[in-house]
């Protein structure tokens, strides 16, 4: 009884203590998100003003990050926030800054040029954008210029879309019991085959809406042991396209951590496909597509909306195969803008290097989706 | 088939036996009623007794003077199954038990088709199945004869004769050559229910492009997009439009209007141009300007 009250005697003098020094002597990230002074107080070298910078972003204390720029005069502060967060709906609009790196690309007395790269935390996971920033010296502190990219300007328009549409009506409750509902979407695998990673065992594949409406397809897998037991069942998750208009065709990648090939008897596929209102629109061109191979394989190209309205989040999902046309890996990247019609938005895919000495040829295919809205 | 009530069946019947009357009284029913038919039921001896029709989702009862008949107008029994007549007189019951059988004309047929909508030219592609009932419900299942009949807008016809086993029948036919959509009827007598299928075009057979020209761009549109028997491929279907130039690529999934899909690309001289629809692969095209 006594050692208990003892014991809590020592836990709650030490939260007091804890709870002063902290407030005292507060850690200086602490103190920046609780609105304080940036966590480096003074920007004494090109290193730290960018740091602060990115202090400032990470905390969107915008008016500070704003005003603590040297160029600042070539914009305003919204411009430079959108600029951040994206004109228009985007992954971006609802991200917060998770952490950034600074590395030095040159310096001399009076200027330097760094290299700023954000990583947001996004809803479907970290996305990653890279600025060069000049530094320069202002007596005795440092400033950066921000390399803003402005919004193209769109001049006003009416831009006709004569998209097609389709529309689902299902049967009814008060159909008699015999009577018929529509069709779900014939969709078939085109092609599928595992193969062993580090981290377990992957399916890559295709599937082929081979039906002449749309469909919202998804693929999952259950692997089987020899003696037909079942391993684990995975499914595609976003690793594929869930809208395939008629004749469309999507890569998919079904990940089985911890599982060895080895120990794979037989592999069970099994595709959903159902019924879907879909739009035809919006046609989006892949354009300049190149395979960069190792190190840093990746495949870059540009996304170009052909239509009028805005697209707030693409996926882009792409194939890649080997010189006998087998997939040999499927990869994808969310694009952290919106894309505007008529405007070049550029992605980059990465691909392992193990496997990017295999890559032939590739395909990409695009995902879109549109809160509304016009221009 | 109508669930039967075994339990109140069984209650009421063991009720009836204990109402111990002097007389012994006795009860003539038909051995089957036809659902929803009129019927009657002869009893004997002398007194009062009450009747009780239990059967499935069903009683009745009535109170019957002993030595006559007790008639029920039309409609009175509908659900088949098999029924228990209990006459539980003053000091005695007695009981028989008899059928009550789907009225031989159906009234309703439930008719499932299969699928809804498929391509053309599959064998044995499309199913129907038939159950017929009466106009209550019931299951018929005596062997009846039905006539499938699938017709095409191009006027083709085909037809089976299936007779009901067990109160189905069923069939298959093939998707014709030609799109459109076809009507599939079952008929019985003057009973009749269509169920609409919809044959849709196979892959595009022969795609083919033309580029010309379009300012700094190059203008891709191809040919009216038809699978092999000629059927135009519907409007939507996606084709793909690929150049490939130094190593690089651009691509561009267009959806078909108006039968044709047209695009227009950025294009290098000396790139190579070629069109694809789901696996069907299309022509290639060496551009140089």
């Amino acid at each position: 009884m006594k050692s208990g009250r003892f014991l809590a005697l020592i836990l709650g003098a030490a939260t007091i203590a804890l709870v002063v020094i902290g407030t005292v002597w507060p850690v200086p990230s602490a103190a920046a998100y609780a609105g304080a002074q940036s966590m480096l107080a003074s920007s004494s070298t090109a290193e730290a003003a960018v740091r602060n910078l990115g202090d400032e972003i990470r905390a969107q204390a915008w008016e500070k990050a704003y005003g603590s720029l040297a160029n600042k005069a070539q914009f305003t502060e919204p411009e430079f926030v959108h600029d951040l967060t994206g004109y228009y709906p985007s992954l971006l609009t609802y991200s917060t800054l998770d952490k950034f790196e600074v590395r030095p690309l040159h310096a001399s007395d009076t200027d330097a040029e760094m290299q700023l790269t954000l990583h947001w935390a996004t809803v479907v996971g970290t996305s990653s954008s890279t600025r060069e920033l000049h530094v320069v010296k202002n007596g005795d502190t440092w400033q950066a210029e921000w390399p803003i990219v402005k919004q193209p300007a769109l001049p006003p328009q009416v831009i006709p879309v004569n998209y097609l549409r389709w529309d689902v009506i299902y049967r009814g409750p008060g159909d008699d019991w015999g009577s018929q509902d529509v069709e779900a979407p014939h969709v078939r695998i085109v092609d599928m085959h595992p193969v062993e990673r580090a981290d377990g065992v992957v399916i890559l594949g295709e599937l082929l809406n081979e039906d002449v409406v749309p469909a919202y397809v998804s693929v999952s897998a259950t692997l089987l042991s020899k003696n037909q037991s079942t391993i684990a069942t995975e499914g595609s998750f976003d690793k594929i396209s869930h809208l395939l208009l008629p004749k469309q065709v999507t890569p998919f990648f079904i990940k089985f951590p911890n599982v060895s090939l080895s120990d794979v008897g037989s592999i069970h596929m099994t595709p959903l496909s159902a019924l879907i209102a879909a739009s035809a629109d919006p046609v989006i061109e892949i354009g300049d597509e190149q395979l960069h191979p190792a190190p840093d394989a990746s495949l870059t190209g540009q996304l170009i909306n052909q239509s009028g309205q805005i697209v707030n989040v693409a996926h882009v999902l792409g194939t890649f195969y080997d010189k006998s046309g087998k997939v040999v890996w499927v990869a994808d990247q969310y694009v952290n803008q919106a894309l505007l019609p008529q405007s070049p938005v550029p992605f980059q895919i990465h691909v392992p290097e193990d496997l990017a000495r295999n890559v032939a040829t590739q395909r990409t295919v695009v995902s879109t989706y549109s809160s509304g809205g016009s221009l | 088939m109508r669930l039967r009530s075994p339990i109140l069946h069984t209650t009421l019947a063991f009720c009836a036996m204990h109402l111990a009357v002097a007389q012994s009284p006795s009860i003539s029913v038909p051995k089957t009623v036809e659902a929803g038919s009129a019927f009657s039921v002869q009893s004997t001896g002398s007194g009062k007794a009450t009747l009780y029709i239990i059967g499935p989702e069903q009683v009745l009862k009535r109170d019957v003077q002993l030595g006559e008949t007790t008639y029920f107008p039309a409609g009175s029994l509908y659900n088949a199954g098999r029924y228990l007549a209990v006459l539980a007189g003053e000091s005695a019951t007695q009981n028989d038990s008899f059928d009550v059988v789907p009225a031989s004309k159906p009234v309703n047929i439930s008719f499932f088709a299969k699928p809804s909508r498929l391509p053309i030219g599959l064998h044995d592609g499309i199913t129907g199945v038939v159950y017929l009932f009466d106009a209550y419900h019931n299951l018929i299942q005596t062997p009846t004869p039905v006539s499938f009949e699938l017709s095409t807008p191009s006027g083709a016809l085909q037809k089976r004769l299936v007779v009901t086993h067990e109160g189905a029948a069923w069939t298959s036919m093939d998707s014709t050559a030609q799109q459109g959509v076809d009507k599939f009827v079952a008929r019985i007598g003057e009973v009749s229910s269509t169920r609409i299928i919809g044959q849709v075009p196979g892959d595009p057979c022969g795609l083919k492009m033309n580029a010309k020209p379009s300012g700094q761009k190059v203008q891709l549109v191809t040919d009216p997009v038809r699978d092999c028997s000629g059927n135009a491929i519907p409007d939507g279907t996606i084709v793909t439009f690929t150049e490939i130039y130094n190593g690089t690529q651009s691509t561009i999934d267009e959806p078909l209007k108006h039968g044709i899909a047209e695009a227009t690309l950025q294009v290098h001289s000396g790139a190579r141009l070629s069109v694809a629809s789901g696996v069907v692969m299309g022509n290639q095209i060496g551009w140089s300007q």
